[in-house]
């Protein structure tokens, strides 16, 4: 099931709520898939000119003993030293926080950044560690057993949800 | 014999024994993993935590700087504590069996072993005898198997020539004793490269190679007519018994891989080799320094494999995975 979310005019707000960052030189940095693309758009529309980073957080996930590799890791990419910037981390769900805590933890293997400021697209409750987004697009109350997910990207971006096992 | 000894009941690598055995999608699925292992060696902190908290032992007993080398390096890039032993100095030389050394280094916790032994088959009986929490990886068993030499020779040949179909393919040399040259037919044949070519003297050419899809040659330029790759190998004099090979410098002018010889291939075509090399011997430094030999980045490439691998048998299962990531946003 395709939830009706206007996601273009989701991701207009979450842009006018970043504009107060732009006078720091922010770096934006997506997390692999659904905040790359997310991440992608709010690139375009803050008229960022450093390019884009990706991270893939399979190699820092907590449960890799108990689930294992992701066969389709795909490989992060920084091309800009995070070291004192400014970083505006993109996910498109915030769920558990488990996620973004392997995101801080990779961030942080490749610098030191001066500030991270979490934007997501949708957020939902489920939190298992103190992590909040301080940019957020839509909030949305799901029961345990429903997913939401971003699919369609980069171009048709849409949300989908699942009804899961829990 | 014993290759069914390397997976779970689910099909899931829980040993890397040898390559005979292994399914295209397993061997796609550790070259897939490798390649995502690659930036990981190119950042400024090359660590990452997944094995974080695992101890792996390098267990010896044939000498080795590149392989091991490269094994302690992927294991601390994945955060693992990794412990070489040298068994020449330690207790085998007391008269300790191989497997009571085993059991020893268990009973300290160890998650994985690496195993390099002279005899073939070591590895495998190492593995038929640990509990199921612990974890082999085969480094080189006596002239059996190589296997991840051979993952890693054919993740470098993907990373330059692309798709493994179209593919002519030269493996050079001392046929007869190489671990690696078996490992990499098996591998290269699970693959479906067009073509696999065994060039050798006939002293040095397995009897009936043949029967393993391979296209036998004893006469080097016309072995290399046309070939996208040229597996060179070393020359195992060690591991010789009697006068296999006429002079050495007979062996050069016959078999040693010089510019010459090598226009016979194709003028983009790779040239590869396990190491050590012995200059003069088996490759004239020419081709070995020169623009068509990509030996150094296989040495890099065996790090990221090396890590693949051990993260792929240490870690649980990608189907799992897969559903519990979409449970885990």
């Amino acid at each position: 099931m395709t939830a009706s979310l206007d996601i273009d005019a989701t991701i207009r707000r979450m842009t006018q709520s970043l504009h107060g960052l732009l006078k720091k030189h922010p770096v934006m940095v997506g997390i692999h898939t659904g905040g790359v693309w997310v991440a992608q758009r709010l690139h375009k529309e803050l008229g960022l000119t450093e390019p884009l980073g990706t991270l893939d957080i399979s190699f820092y996930r907590d449960d890799f003993t108990r689930i294992g590799m992701n066969p389709q890791v795909k490989a992060s990419n920084l091309p800009v030293s995070v070291d004192d910037r400014h970083v505006i981390l993109v996910d498109d769900v915030l769920h558990t926080g488990r996620t973004i805590r392997a995101a801080l933890n990779e961030l942080f293997d490749y610098g030191r950044p001066a500030s991270v400021t979490l934007a997501a697209l949708i957020v939902r409750d489920g939190r298992e560690l103190p992590i909040e987004a301080q940019v957020t697009g839509e909030h949305m109350h799901l029961t345990k057993r429903q997913h939401v997910k971003l699919i369609g990207g980069p171009d048709r971006l849409q949300l989908e949800i699942q009804e899961g096992s829990g | 014999m014993t290759q069914d000894l390397q997976l779970d009941h689910n099909g899931r690598l829980k040993h890397f024994l040898t390559i005979e055995g292994l399914s295209r999608r397993t061997i796609l699925e550790i070259l897939d993993t490798a390649k995502s292992f690659i930036s990981v060696g190119e950042r400024e902190i090359k660590k990452v935590p997944l094995l974080r908290g695992k101890t792996i032992v390098n267990l010896f007993f044939e000498s080795s700087t590149r392989t091991r080398t490269t094994f302690e390096i992927a294991a601390k890039r994945l955060s693992a504590d990794v412990i070489n032993l040298n068994i020449a100095t330690s207790s085998t030389a007391k008269g300790e069996t191989l497997l009571d050394t085993v059991r020893n280094l268990e009973a300290m916790h160890t998650d994985l072993f690496v195993v390099r032994h002279k005899r073939s088959g070591a590895a495998h009986m190492i593995a038929a005898h640990v509990p199921a929490h612990v974890h082999i990886i085969n480094a080189g068993d006596g002239s059996h198997a190589h296997p991840t030499q051979a993952m890693l020779d054919v993740f470098t040949i993907r990373e330059h020539k692309g798709a493994f179909e179209k593919l002519k393919v030269a493996i050079v040399g001392d046929i007869q004793h190489s671990r690696v040259a078996r490992s990499q037919i098996h591998a290269l044949k699970t693959l479906g490269v067009a073509e696999i070519r065994a060039i050798a003297p006939r002293t040095l050419m397995p009897i009936a190679v043949e029967r393993l899809g391979v296209m036998p040659f004893t006469d080097m330029r016309e072995g290399l007519d046309s070939v996208d790759v040229v597996l060179m190998l070393r020359l195992q004099t060690e591991r010789m018994t009697g006068a296999l090979i006429p002079s050495e410098q007979e062996y050069f002018n016959l078999y040693g891989l010089t510019p010459a010889k090598l226009a016979c291939a194709k003028k983009d075509a790779i040239v590869m080799h396990p190491g050590p090399m012995n200059r003069g011997l088996e490759i004239d430094s020419a081709v070995a320094d020169g623009p068509q030999s990509v030996i150094l980045p296989q040495v890099t490439n065996g790090i990221a494999v090396r890590m693949a691998i051990m993260a792929l048998i240490l870690g649980g299962s990608p189907a799992e995975s897969r559903a519990r990531r979409a449970a885990d946003a």
